[in-house]
C-alpha cells in the first residue's frame, strides 16, 4: 500500500476530528461518572470524619490568608478604581454600593474559588496522583476501602462547606479594604459609607455569593480529584495533573459564575 | 478439591496490546505459588485481575470457588478482607504513621479501637523485625528496605487467608532480600495463609515457593513443584532461569 497516498487521503482529516471527539466524549463521560460516584458517596456510609476534619482545616483554616489578602486588595481597588471612574458624572456616593455589591456578588465567590483552585486543587491533584502513581491507591481497595470514599468524597464536603465560610469571610475583608481607602484615602466620612454599604445590601446578594462558593467549592475540589485519580506516568504524569486540576477549575468556575449569575438574577 | 485461588481462560488487552491470552493456574489452600516471567509479560496484570484492580475482557477468576468477576462492590469488598498484600513500591500511605499503615485494614473493617490498633501493629510489626522506635514515623523517613518490611507487616496484619507479593525482593541488596524471603516463609508459616508471588528474582522463587509457574507470551508457558525446575526440559523455562540471551523467548528491545 502506497503510505503518502494513505496519508493525503482526504478523508484522513475527518479521521482525526472524529478521533479528537470520541476523545472528548470519552473525557466528558468519564468525568460525569466520577462526579456521580464522589457524590454519591458523600452520603452513605462510612464517613471518614478525621479526614473530612484534617481537609476542612486544610481548606477553610490554611487558605484563610491567601484568600483575605485577594479580598483586602480587592475591595481596596474597587473603591479607588470606582472613585475615578465614578468622579466623572459626579456619582462618587455610590462607591459603598459598588464595592459591596461586587464583592458579596462576585468578586469575593470568583477570586476565592480561582485561590482555593490554585492552593487545594493544585495539592488534592499532586497528593492523589502521587498515591496513583505509588499504588497507594490500589494498596486502598485491597484494604477493603473504597477510595472514592477515603479520599474523593471527604475533600468534596470539605470544599462545599468550608468554601462559603471563606467567601462570607472574604466578603466582610473585602468590604473593610473598600472602606479602609473610602474613608482615609478618599476622604469619605466613615458613618456615611458604613450606612450606604448596609442599606443597599440585601440578603440575596450575600446568599448568592454564597450559594457560588459552595458550587466552586466542589468544583475545585471535584477536579483535583479526578485529575489527581487518573494521573498516570509517573512525575511527569503527576504534574501534568496538577495543571490541569487548575486550569480547568478556573475555567469551570468562570463558566459556572456566569450560569448561577443568570439563574439567580437574570430577568 | 476446590482450589483456593482458580484463574481458567484469563484474557487481558491494553487497546491492541495483548497481555494475558488465557492465563490458566490453580493455588491450593495452603500452598505457595511463584509466577516467574520477564518484565512486561503480564505478572503484575495477573496479579491486579485477581486483585479487582483491573476486570479481564474474558476468563474466570474464582477465590474459594466464587467468580470474583461476577460479584458487585460490597461482595468484592468482603473478599477482599481475607487478602493482604505486598506490593512491590511498599505503597505505604505517606499521610499516616508506620502503625497506621500497618493497623490501617483493621482500623478500616472496624475490627478494632484505634487504642488496640496500635499494639496490635507494634506485634506485627515485631514480626518483620521492627521495633517501637519506628511506629511512629512516617514512611518517608524509612530506608527501601524497612518499608518493605513496613509493607509486609500490613499485609499479614489482619491475618489474611490469601496474601499475594508482588516482586518482594525487587531493589533491595541481596542481604536485605534473603531478610525478606525468610521473613516471607516465617510469617506464612505463622499464618498458614495461600500465597501467591510474583517476581523474576529466581533465587527468591525457589526459596519462599512450592510451586513455579513461569508466564510467557500472555500464558503459562510452565508449571511445576520447585524442585522440577532445573529438570523441565522446558526451552523457556531453561533460559528464563539462566538468563539467557539466546533461545525461544526474545526480548522486545522496543515497545
Amino acid at each position: 500500500m502506497d503510505n503518502s497516498a494513505s496519508i493525503l487521503h482526504p478523508l484522513r482529516f475527518v479521521q482525526g476530528i472524529g478521533r479528537v471527539f470520541l476523545a472528548f466524549l470519552a473525557t466528558a463521560g468519564r468525568m460525569t461518572l466520577f462526579t456521580l460516584s464522589g457524590a454519591s458517596h458523600c452520603f452513605r456510609s462510612p464517613w471518614y470524619f478525621r479526614i473530612i476534619g484534617r481537609q476542612m482545616i486544610e481548606i477553610g483554616y490554611y487558605s484563610l490568608p491567601v484568600v483575605g489578602l485577594t479580598a483586602v486588595f480587592a475591595g481596596m481597588v474597587l473603591a479607588l478604581q470606582s472613585y475615578t471612574g465614578f468622579a466623572r458624572f459626579s456619582a462618587e456616593g455610590a462607591i459603598a454600593n459598588v464595592v459591596v455589591l461586587s464583592i458579596t456578588r462576585e468578586l469575593g465567590p470568583v477570586l476565592a474559588g480561582l485561590m482555593v483552585a490554585g492552593r487545594i486543587g493544585a495539592a488534592m491533584a499532586a497528593e492523589i496522583g502521587t498515591m496513583r502513581v505509588t499504588e497507594q491507591i490500589d494498596a486502598l481497595t485491597t484494604l477493603s476501602t473504597n477510595p472514592m470514599k477515603y479520599l474523593v468524597a471527604p475533600r468534596l464536603i470539605a470544599g462545599v462547606t468550608m468554601l462559603p465560610v471563606l467567601v462570607f469571610i472574604a466578603d466582610i475583608i473585602g468590604v473593610f479594604g473598600g472602606y479602609l481607602v473610602a474613608v482615609y484615602k478618599l476622604g469619605f466620612n466613615p458613618a456615611n459609607y458604613l450606612k450606604n454599604t448596609w442599606e443597599f445590601l440585601e440578603a440575596s446578594d450575600v446568599i448568592s455569593g454564597l450559594v457560588k462558593a459552595g458550587v466552586f467549592g466542589f468544583l475545585v475540589t471535584l477536579m483535583g480529584c479526578y485529575h489527581g485519580y487518573h494521573s498516570k506516568g509517573g512525575a511527569q504524569g503527576v504534574g501534568q495533573a496538577t495543571t490541569n486540576a487548575v486550569v480547568s477549575a478556573s475555567i469551570l468556575i468562570l463558566c459556572f459564575d456566569y450560569i448561577l449569575t443568570e439563574i439567580f438574577f437574570a430577568k | 478439591m476446590t482450589a483456593k485461588i482458580s484463574l481458567k481462560d484469563v484474557h487481558k488487552a491494553f487497546g491492541p496490546k495483548r497481555v494475558l491470552a488465557g492465563v490458566d493456574l490453580d493455588v491450593a489452600q495452603g500452598e505457595s505459588v511463584v509466577i516467574i516471567g520477564g518484565s512486561g509479560t503480564g505478572k503484575s496484570v495477573t496479579l491486579k485481575c485477581i486483585l479487582g484492580l483491573l476486570t479481564p475482557e474474558r476468563g474466570v477468576i474464582e477465590i474459594d470457588g466464587a467468580d470474583v468477576l461476577t460479584m458487585d462492590a460490597a461482595e468484592r469488598e468482603r473478599a477482599n478482607d481475607q487478602i493482604g498484600v505486598m506490593f512491590q513500591g511498599a505503597a505505604l500511605f505517606d499521610s499516616l504513621p508506620v502503625w497506621e499503615n500497618v493497623a490501617f485494614g483493621l482500623l478500616a473493617q472496624k475490627k478494632v479501637t484505634r487504642k488496640d490498633a496500635r499494639g496490635l501493629a507494634l506485634d506485627k510489626l515485631a514480626l518483620v523485625g521492627l521495633g517501637e522506635n519506628v511506629c511512629d514515623l512516617s514512611p518517608a523517613d524509612l530506608s527501601f528496605g524497612m518499608q518493605k518490611r513496613v509493607g509486609l507487616a500490613r499485609a499479614i496484619a489482619a491475618d489474611p487467608a490469601i496474601i499475594f507479593f508482588d516482586e518482594p525482593t525487587t531493589g533491595l541488596d541481596p542481604i536485605m532480600a534473603d531478610v525478606i524471603n525468610d521473613l516471607i516463609i516465617a510469617v506464612n508459616d505463622k499464618v498458614g495463609a495461600t500465597a501467591l508471588t510474583i517476581t523474576h528474582d529466581m533465587q527468591s522463587a525457589r526459596k519462599i515457593g512450592d510451586r513455579i509457574a513461569m508466564l510467557y507470551d500472555g500464558k503459562i508457558a510452565w508449571s511445576g513443584p520447585v524442585a522440577a525446575v532445573d529438570s523441565a526440559n522446558n526451552a523457556y523455562l531453561d533460559q528464563f532461569i539462566h538468563g539467557r540471551t539466546d533461545g525461544p523467548i526474545k526480548m522486545a528491545l522496543r515497545a
